[in-house]
Protein backbone atom coordinates (compact mmCIF):
# COMPACT_ATOMS: atom_id res chain seq x y z
CA UNK A 1 0.00 0.00 0.00
CA UNK A 2 0.97 3.26 -0.33
CA UNK A 3 1.85 6.19 1.83
CA UNK A 4 -0.31 8.15 0.53
CA UNK A 5 -3.50 5.70 1.26
CA UNK A 6 -2.59 5.14 4.72
CA UNK A 7 -2.06 8.92 5.18
CA UNK A 8 -6.39 8.57 3.92
CA UNK A 9 -7.34 6.15 5.69
CA UNK A 10 -6.04 6.80 8.92
CA UNK A 11 -6.23 10.45 8.44
CA UNK A 12 -3.32 11.20 9.33
CA UNK A 13 -1.18 14.34 9.00
CA UNK A 14 2.36 14.54 8.38
CA UNK A 15 5.10 15.79 10.23
CA UNK A 16 8.20 15.66 8.15
CA UNK A 17 7.86 17.92 5.38
CA UNK A 18 9.23 16.69 1.97
CA UNK A 19 8.29 12.99 2.51
CA UNK A 20 7.61 10.90 -1.03
CA UNK A 21 4.08 10.21 -0.64
CA UNK A 22 4.24 7.48 -3.29
CA UNK A 23 6.19 4.85 -1.02
CA UNK A 24 5.12 1.67 -0.85
CA UNK A 25 4.89 0.06 2.50
CA UNK A 26 5.15 -3.82 2.72
CA UNK A 27 2.99 -4.34 6.15
CA UNK A 28 2.08 -3.07 9.30
CA UNK A 29 3.35 -3.49 12.97
CA UNK A 30 1.28 -2.29 16.39
CA UNK A 31 3.75 -1.70 19.03
CA UNK A 32 4.59 0.56 22.35
CA UNK A 33 7.75 -1.89 23.17
CA UNK A 34 10.63 -1.03 20.80
CA UNK A 35 12.22 -4.80 21.67
CA UNK A 36 9.39 -6.36 19.87
CA UNK A 37 9.21 -4.24 16.70
CA UNK A 38 12.68 -5.20 16.79
CA UNK A 39 11.60 -8.45 16.78
CA UNK A 40 9.19 -8.90 14.46
CA UNK A 41 9.35 -5.85 12.22
CA UNK A 42 10.13 -6.13 8.50
CA UNK A 43 11.97 -4.03 6.36
CA UNK A 44 9.68 -1.75 4.64
CA UNK A 45 7.02 -2.15 7.19
CA UNK A 46 4.94 0.96 8.82
CA UNK A 47 5.02 1.10 12.59
CA UNK A 48 1.97 2.39 14.43
CA UNK A 49 2.90 3.66 18.21
CA UNK A 50 1.54 5.03 21.19
CA UNK A 51 5.34 6.36 22.10
CA UNK A 52 6.79 9.50 21.06
CA UNK A 53 10.62 9.74 22.25
CA UNK A 54 13.72 9.51 20.13
CA UNK A 55 13.97 6.22 20.43
CA UNK A 56 10.96 4.95 18.12
CA UNK A 57 13.15 6.70 15.37
CA UNK A 58 16.30 4.74 16.41
CA UNK A 59 14.79 1.77 16.64
CA UNK A 60 12.86 2.47 13.09
CA UNK A 61 16.26 3.27 11.71
CA UNK A 62 17.78 0.11 12.75
CA UNK A 63 15.00 -2.12 11.84
CA UNK A 64 14.82 -0.63 8.46
CA UNK A 65 11.07 0.46 9.15
CA UNK A 66 10.11 2.99 6.53
CA UNK A 67 7.81 5.28 8.10
CA UNK A 68 6.09 5.78 11.72
CA UNK A 69 1.95 6.74 12.84
CA UNK A 70 1.65 8.11 15.82
CA UNK A 71 -1.76 7.06 17.74
CA UNK A 72 -4.27 8.66 19.75
CA UNK A 73 -3.09 12.20 18.21
CA UNK A 74 -0.01 12.04 20.40
CA UNK A 75 2.62 15.01 18.84
CA UNK A 76 6.76 13.79 19.38
CA UNK A 77 8.87 16.98 20.16
CA UNK A 78 11.27 18.74 18.33
CA UNK A 79 14.51 16.05 19.20
CA UNK A 80 12.04 13.43 18.03
CA UNK A 81 11.08 15.21 15.03
CA UNK A 82 14.79 16.34 14.02
CA UNK A 83 15.98 12.41 14.17
CA UNK A 84 13.28 11.79 11.78
CA UNK A 85 14.39 14.53 9.39
CA UNK A 86 17.97 13.21 9.75
CA UNK A 87 17.05 9.69 9.14
CA UNK A 88 14.65 10.36 6.58
CA UNK A 89 11.71 8.77 8.69
CA UNK A 90 8.52 10.29 7.67
CA UNK A 91 6.45 10.72 11.11
CA UNK A 92 2.41 10.76 11.13
CA UNK A 93 0.12 11.64 13.69
CA UNK A 94 -3.15 10.04 13.52
CA UNK A 95 -6.13 11.06 15.78
CA UNK A 96 -7.52 7.48 15.96
CA UNK A 97 -6.87 4.42 18.99
CA UNK A 98 -4.63 1.79 18.10
CA UNK A 99 -7.20 -0.60 17.78
CA UNK A 100 -9.30 1.38 15.03
CA UNK A 101 -6.13 2.65 13.49
CA UNK A 102 -5.25 -1.20 12.87
CA UNK A 103 -8.48 -2.74 11.91
CA UNK A 104 -8.79 0.81 9.36
CA UNK A 105 -5.31 -0.46 7.97
CA UNK A 106 -6.52 -4.29 7.67
CA UNK A 107 -9.78 -3.77 6.42
CA UNK A 108 -7.73 -1.30 3.57
CA UNK A 109 -5.75 -4.29 2.47
CA UNK A 110 -2.64 -4.02 4.51
CA UNK A 111 -0.66 -6.71 5.30
CA UNK A 112 0.59 -7.81 8.76
CA UNK A 113 4.36 -7.71 9.84
CA UNK A 114 4.38 -10.60 12.03
CA UNK A 115 3.42 -13.30 9.29
CA UNK A 116 6.30 -15.10 8.13
CA UNK A 117 5.29 -14.35 4.52
CA UNK A 118 7.51 -13.04 1.14
CA UNK A 119 6.13 -9.38 1.62
CA UNK A 120 9.30 -8.55 4.01
CA UNK B 1 15.67 16.43 3.91
CA UNK B 2 17.41 15.51 1.16
CA UNK B 3 17.87 19.20 -0.10
CA UNK B 4 18.49 21.06 2.96
CA UNK B 5 22.40 20.15 2.62
CA UNK B 6 22.69 20.64 -0.71
CA UNK B 7 21.34 24.25 -0.44
CA UNK B 8 24.00 24.69 2.45
CA UNK B 9 26.63 23.00 -0.28
CA UNK B 10 25.78 25.30 -2.74
CA UNK B 11 25.86 28.21 -0.34
CA UNK B 12 29.54 27.59 0.74
CA UNK B 13 30.39 27.03 -2.82
CA UNK B 14 29.38 30.70 -3.90
CA UNK B 15 31.82 31.35 -0.45
CA UNK B 16 34.21 29.27 -1.56
CA UNK B 17 34.64 29.71 -5.05
CA UNK B 18 37.03 31.95 -6.57
CA UNK B 19 36.03 34.01 -9.01
CA UNK B 20 38.59 32.97 -11.58
CA UNK B 21 37.39 29.65 -11.87
CA UNK B 22 34.07 30.20 -13.09
CA UNK B 23 34.94 33.05 -15.08
CA UNK B 24 35.21 32.91 -18.77
CA UNK B 25 38.63 33.70 -19.94
CA UNK B 26 39.34 33.75 -23.27
CA UNK B 27 37.10 37.49 -23.59
CA UNK B 28 36.12 38.76 -26.73
CA UNK B 29 36.76 42.69 -26.45
CA UNK B 30 36.29 45.55 -28.78
CA UNK B 31 37.84 48.54 -29.41
CA UNK B 32 36.29 52.06 -29.41
CA UNK B 33 36.24 52.73 -32.92
CA UNK B 34 34.41 49.56 -34.01
CA UNK B 35 30.74 50.47 -35.17
CA UNK B 36 27.91 49.53 -33.81
CA UNK B 37 27.29 46.92 -36.81
CA UNK B 38 30.49 45.60 -36.91
CA UNK B 39 29.75 44.91 -33.43
CA UNK B 40 25.92 43.34 -33.97
CA UNK B 41 28.20 41.08 -35.95
CA UNK B 42 30.35 40.31 -33.57
CA UNK B 43 27.86 39.37 -30.57
CA UNK B 44 26.02 37.02 -33.22
CA UNK B 45 29.13 35.37 -34.25
CA UNK B 46 30.10 34.53 -30.71
CA UNK B 47 26.42 34.41 -29.22
CA UNK B 48 27.45 36.78 -26.43
CA UNK B 49 25.21 39.47 -25.22
CA UNK B 50 27.90 42.15 -24.45
CA UNK B 51 31.29 42.49 -24.06
CA UNK B 52 34.04 45.02 -22.61
CA UNK B 53 35.81 48.17 -24.80
CA UNK B 54 39.55 48.08 -24.80
CA UNK B 55 41.86 51.15 -25.82
CA UNK B 56 45.22 50.50 -26.00
CA UNK B 57 44.99 47.30 -23.52
CA UNK B 58 43.28 49.80 -20.70
CA UNK B 59 39.24 48.86 -20.26
CA UNK B 60 37.21 52.04 -21.18
CA UNK B 61 33.61 50.94 -21.55
CA UNK B 62 31.26 48.35 -21.56
CA UNK B 63 28.69 47.64 -25.05
CA UNK B 64 25.58 45.06 -24.77
CA UNK B 65 23.36 43.99 -26.92
CA UNK B 66 20.82 46.43 -25.00
CA UNK B 67 23.26 49.35 -26.48
CA UNK B 68 22.72 47.76 -29.89
CA UNK B 69 19.09 47.55 -29.55
CA UNK B 70 18.89 51.47 -28.51
CA UNK B 71 21.27 52.25 -31.60
CA UNK B 72 18.89 50.67 -34.27
CA UNK B 73 16.10 52.29 -32.63
CA UNK B 74 17.78 55.92 -33.76
CA UNK B 75 19.28 54.72 -37.10
CA UNK B 76 22.42 55.25 -35.12
CA UNK B 77 23.84 51.67 -36.55
CA UNK B 78 27.21 52.93 -38.24
CA UNK B 79 27.67 55.05 -34.94
CA UNK B 80 31.13 53.61 -33.29
CA UNK B 81 31.30 52.22 -30.11
CA UNK B 82 32.59 55.04 -28.11
CA UNK B 83 29.47 56.81 -28.72
CA UNK B 84 27.18 54.34 -27.24
CA UNK B 85 29.23 52.43 -24.63
CA UNK B 86 28.42 52.76 -20.86
CA UNK B 87 31.40 54.33 -19.15
CA UNK B 88 30.73 53.68 -15.59
CA UNK B 89 32.24 49.97 -15.46
CA UNK B 90 31.55 47.95 -12.33
CA UNK B 91 34.02 45.33 -12.18
CA UNK B 92 35.15 42.36 -10.08
CA UNK B 93 38.66 40.92 -8.99
CA UNK B 94 39.57 37.33 -10.10
CA UNK B 95 40.77 36.40 -6.52
CA UNK B 96 37.27 37.55 -4.86
CA UNK B 97 34.79 34.84 -4.16
CA UNK B 98 31.67 34.19 -6.39
CA UNK B 99 29.26 35.68 -3.83
CA UNK B 100 30.73 39.29 -4.24
CA UNK B 101 29.98 39.16 -7.89
CA UNK B 102 26.41 37.56 -6.81
CA UNK B 103 26.35 40.85 -4.42
CA UNK B 104 27.18 43.45 -7.11
CA UNK B 105 24.89 41.80 -9.97
CA UNK B 106 21.98 42.44 -7.27
CA UNK B 107 23.79 45.83 -6.39
CA UNK B 108 23.68 47.17 -10.35
CA UNK B 109 21.33 44.64 -12.50
CA UNK B 110 24.04 44.80 -14.73
CA UNK B 111 24.42 41.76 -17.34
CA UNK B 112 28.04 40.94 -16.91
CA UNK B 113 30.42 41.57 -14.89
CA UNK B 114 34.47 42.81 -16.24
CA UNK B 115 37.32 40.41 -14.26
CA UNK B 116 40.40 42.41 -13.32
CA UNK B 117 43.28 41.05 -11.76
CA UNK B 118 45.43 43.15 -9.37
CA UNK B 119 47.39 45.15 -11.78
CA UNK B 120 43.66 46.24 -13.07
CA UNK B 121 44.42 44.35 -16.45
CA UNK B 122 41.18 42.51 -17.84
CA UNK B 123 41.79 39.01 -17.06
CA UNK B 124 37.80 37.33 -17.70
CA UNK B 125 34.22 38.35 -18.00
CA UNK B 126 31.35 36.76 -15.61
CA UNK B 127 27.94 36.61 -16.39
CA UNK B 128 25.38 34.21 -14.14
CA UNK B 129 25.36 31.85 -16.78
CA UNK B 130 29.38 31.36 -15.97
CA UNK B 131 28.17 31.01 -11.76
CA UNK B 132 25.45 28.65 -12.58
CA UNK B 133 27.70 26.29 -14.93
CA UNK B 134 30.85 26.98 -12.14
CA UNK B 135 28.73 25.96 -9.08
CA UNK B 136 27.04 23.04 -11.47
CA UNK B 137 30.47 21.48 -12.44
CA UNK B 138 31.84 22.16 -8.66
CA UNK B 139 29.07 19.85 -7.16
CA UNK B 140 29.72 17.85 -9.95
CA UNK B 141 33.14 17.44 -8.72
CA UNK B 142 31.86 16.48 -4.70
CA UNK B 143 29.41 14.03 -6.31
CA UNK B 144 32.55 12.29 -8.08
CA UNK B 145 34.46 12.84 -5.37
CA UNK B 146 31.79 10.99 -2.70
CA UNK B 147 31.59 8.40 -4.89
CA UNK B 148 35.16 7.36 -4.73
CA UNK B 149 35.35 7.78 -1.29
CA UNK B 150 32.48 5.08 -1.04
CA UNK B 151 34.07 2.67 -3.37
CA UNK B 152 36.96 3.00 -1.34
CA UNK B 153 35.32 1.99 1.68
CA UNK B 154 33.51 -0.98 -0.50
CA UNK B 155 36.92 -2.20 -1.32
CA UNK B 156 39.16 -1.33 1.85
CA UNK B 157 39.40 -4.82 2.91
CA UNK B 158 40.59 -5.93 -0.63
CA UNK B 159 43.18 -2.97 -0.94
CA UNK B 160 44.26 -3.63 2.45
CA UNK B 161 46.44 -7.24 2.51
CA UNK B 162 47.76 -8.77 5.72
CA UNK B 163 46.69 -12.04 7.38
CA UNK B 164 43.84 -11.06 9.04
CA UNK B 165 42.68 -7.40 8.46
CA UNK B 166 39.97 -6.18 10.88
CA UNK B 167 38.13 -2.68 10.93
CA UNK B 168 37.62 -1.83 15.02
CA UNK B 169 34.72 0.90 15.82
CA UNK B 170 34.63 1.54 19.68
CA UNK B 171 31.91 3.63 21.39
CA UNK B 172 31.67 4.60 25.41
CA UNK B 173 28.21 4.36 25.62
CA UNK B 174 26.65 6.68 29.15
CA UNK B 175 24.53 4.81 31.77
CA UNK B 176 21.15 6.15 31.45
CA UNK B 177 21.67 8.03 28.80
CA UNK B 178 18.66 7.17 26.77
CA UNK B 179 18.31 10.25 24.63
CA UNK B 180 21.90 9.53 23.20
CA UNK B 181 20.52 5.74 22.97
CA UNK B 182 21.04 3.98 19.70
CA UNK B 183 23.85 6.71 18.47
CA UNK B 184 26.71 4.04 18.75
CA UNK B 185 24.37 1.31 16.73
CA UNK B 186 23.40 4.02 14.20
CA UNK B 187 26.97 4.65 13.49
CA UNK B 188 27.69 0.98 13.31
CA UNK B 189 24.71 0.53 10.51
CA UNK B 190 26.16 3.73 8.84
CA UNK B 191 29.81 2.77 8.78
CA UNK B 192 28.67 -1.42 7.43
CA UNK B 193 26.95 0.74 4.93
CA UNK B 194 29.73 2.38 3.39
CA UNK B 195 31.60 -0.86 3.20
CA UNK B 196 28.92 -2.32 1.17
CA UNK B 197 27.64 -4.78 3.97
CA UNK B 198 24.17 -6.22 2.47
CA UNK B 199 21.02 -4.84 4.09
CA UNK B 200 20.24 -7.99 5.72
CA UNK B 201 23.42 -7.81 7.62
CA UNK B 202 23.76 -4.41 8.66
CA UNK B 203 20.16 -5.22 9.76
CA UNK B 204 21.00 -8.22 12.32
CA UNK B 205 23.91 -6.51 13.40
CA UNK B 206 22.18 -2.90 13.96
CA UNK B 207 19.19 -4.47 15.87
CA UNK B 208 21.93 -7.07 18.04
CA UNK B 209 24.42 -3.74 18.57
CA UNK B 210 20.95 -1.62 19.67
CA UNK B 211 19.64 -4.17 22.24
CA UNK B 212 23.58 -4.69 23.09
CA UNK B 213 23.72 -1.30 23.64
CA UNK B 214 20.06 -0.50 25.72
CA UNK B 215 21.29 -2.50 27.92
CA UNK B 216 24.28 -1.08 28.77
CA UNK B 217 22.28 2.14 29.09
CA UNK B 218 19.32 0.54 30.97
CA UNK B 219 21.39 -1.88 33.80
CA UNK B 220 24.90 -0.64 34.36
CA UNK B 221 26.55 1.69 37.44
CA UNK B 222 29.14 3.59 34.96
CA UNK B 223 27.94 2.54 31.30
CA UNK B 224 30.41 0.70 29.35
CA UNK B 225 31.55 -0.12 26.14
CA UNK B 226 30.48 -1.38 22.59
CA UNK B 227 32.87 -2.36 20.23
CA UNK B 228 32.26 -3.31 16.63
CA UNK B 229 35.02 -5.70 15.01
CA UNK B 230 34.09 -5.69 11.64
CA UNK B 231 36.14 -8.18 8.96
CA UNK B 232 35.72 -9.46 5.84
CA UNK B 233 33.84 -12.44 6.89
CA UNK B 234 32.79 -12.12 10.59
CA UNK B 235 31.90 -8.99 12.23
CA UNK B 236 32.17 -9.26 16.09
CA UNK B 237 30.14 -7.10 18.50
CA UNK B 238 31.63 -6.76 22.14
CA UNK B 239 29.60 -5.04 24.70
CA UNK B 240 31.67 -4.64 28.37
CA UNK B 241 30.98 -2.88 31.55
CA UNK B 242 31.73 -3.00 34.68
CA UNK B 243 28.74 -3.84 36.69
CA UNK B 244 26.47 -4.41 38.63
CA UNK B 245 26.39 -7.85 36.93
CA UNK B 246 23.76 -10.63 36.21
CA UNK B 247 23.07 -12.91 39.25
CA UNK B 248 21.29 -15.93 36.92
CA UNK B 249 22.26 -15.90 33.26
CA UNK B 250 20.17 -18.61 32.30
CA UNK B 251 17.11 -16.79 33.99
CA UNK B 252 18.27 -13.53 32.28
CA UNK B 253 17.90 -15.23 28.96
CA UNK B 254 14.41 -15.82 29.25
CA UNK B 255 12.40 -13.77 26.73
CA UNK B 256 10.05 -11.36 29.07
CA UNK B 257 12.27 -12.07 32.38
CA UNK B 258 13.25 -8.05 33.11
CA UNK B 259 14.95 -6.70 36.06
CA UNK B 260 14.32 -3.11 34.17
CA UNK B 261 12.97 -0.35 36.28
CA UNK B 262 9.55 1.09 35.65
CA UNK B 263 10.66 4.22 33.69
CA UNK B 264 12.25 2.71 30.81
CA UNK B 265 9.52 0.41 30.80
CA UNK B 266 7.73 3.57 30.26
CA UNK B 267 9.99 4.50 27.24
CA UNK B 268 9.33 1.22 25.43
CA UNK B 269 12.11 -0.81 26.48
CA UNK B 270 13.20 -3.46 29.23
CA UNK B 271 10.58 -5.98 28.64
CA UNK B 272 13.04 -8.53 28.97
CA UNK B 273 13.34 -9.16 25.06
CA UNK B 274 16.65 -7.52 24.20
CA UNK B 275 18.68 -10.45 24.96
CA UNK B 276 16.27 -13.20 23.13
CA UNK B 277 16.62 -10.76 20.43
CA UNK B 278 20.46 -10.33 20.15
CA UNK B 279 20.56 -13.77 20.32
CA UNK B 280 17.59 -13.97 17.15
CA UNK B 281 19.82 -12.06 15.16
CA UNK B 282 23.22 -13.46 15.93
CA UNK B 283 25.13 -16.49 14.75
CA UNK B 284 26.35 -17.01 17.97
CA UNK B 285 26.41 -15.14 20.86
CA UNK B 286 28.30 -15.42 24.41
CA UNK B 287 27.43 -13.87 27.95
CA UNK B 288 29.60 -14.41 31.02
CA UNK B 289 28.81 -12.48 33.58
CA UNK B 290 29.91 -11.69 37.55
CA UNK B 291 28.24 -10.43 40.25
CA UNK B 292 30.00 -6.94 41.30
CA UNK B 293 32.64 -7.38 38.47
CA UNK B 294 30.89 -7.11 35.60
CA UNK B 295 29.24 -8.08 32.44
CA UNK B 296 30.60 -9.46 28.79
CA UNK B 297 28.56 -9.96 25.74
CA UNK B 298 29.89 -11.22 22.66
CA UNK B 299 27.99 -11.43 19.25
CA UNK B 300 29.10 -13.36 15.96
CA UNK B 301 27.74 -12.70 12.77
CA UNK B 302 28.92 -14.15 9.66
CA UNK B 303 29.14 -11.99 6.75
CA UNK B 304 28.82 -14.56 3.52
CA UNK B 305 29.65 -14.09 1.09
CA UNK B 306 32.82 -11.73 1.92
CA UNK B 307 31.69 -8.12 2.90
CA UNK B 308 34.15 -6.29 0.21
CA UNK B 309 32.36 -7.65 -2.97
CA UNK B 310 30.36 -4.83 -3.17
CA UNK B 311 27.42 -5.04 -5.48
CA UNK B 312 27.47 -8.43 -6.28
CA UNK B 313 26.17 -9.67 -2.67
CA UNK B 314 23.42 -10.98 -2.27
CA UNK B 315 21.14 -11.92 0.60
CA UNK B 316 22.30 -15.02 2.43
CA UNK B 317 20.13 -17.88 0.92
CA UNK B 318 18.84 -19.03 4.04
CA UNK B 319 16.91 -15.65 4.71
CA UNK B 320 13.22 -16.98 3.99
CA UNK B 321 12.09 -13.69 5.47
CA UNK B 322 13.14 -14.34 8.98
CA UNK B 323 16.17 -12.59 10.83
CA UNK B 324 18.24 -15.75 11.33
CA UNK B 325 19.20 -17.93 8.98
Amino acid sequence: MKLRDIIRVVEGRVLTEGVNLDMEISCAAGADLMSDVLAFAKPNALLLTGLVNPQVVRTAEMADIAAIVFVRGKLPGPETIALAKEKGIPLIAAPYTMFEMCGRLYEAGMASCDLDSKQG
Amino acid sequence: MSQVPQITRIQELIYELPIERVMTKNVITVAPDTTMSELKEILRINRISGTPVLEGGRLVGIVSIEDLIKALEKGDIHAPVRERMATRIITVQARESVVEAVKKFAQYKVGRLPVVNEHGDLVGILTGGDITRGLLEAIGLDYHAEEISRYRARHIFEDIVSDRTGLILRYRIKARDFSGGGGASSKIKRALDRLGAPPMIQRRVAIAAYEAEMNLIIHTDNGGELIAEIQPEVIRIVATDNGPGIPDIEQAMQPGFSTAPNWIRELGFGAGMGLANIKKCSDSMKLESQVGVGTRLEIVIKVSPVISSGNSVSEPAASDGKEKP
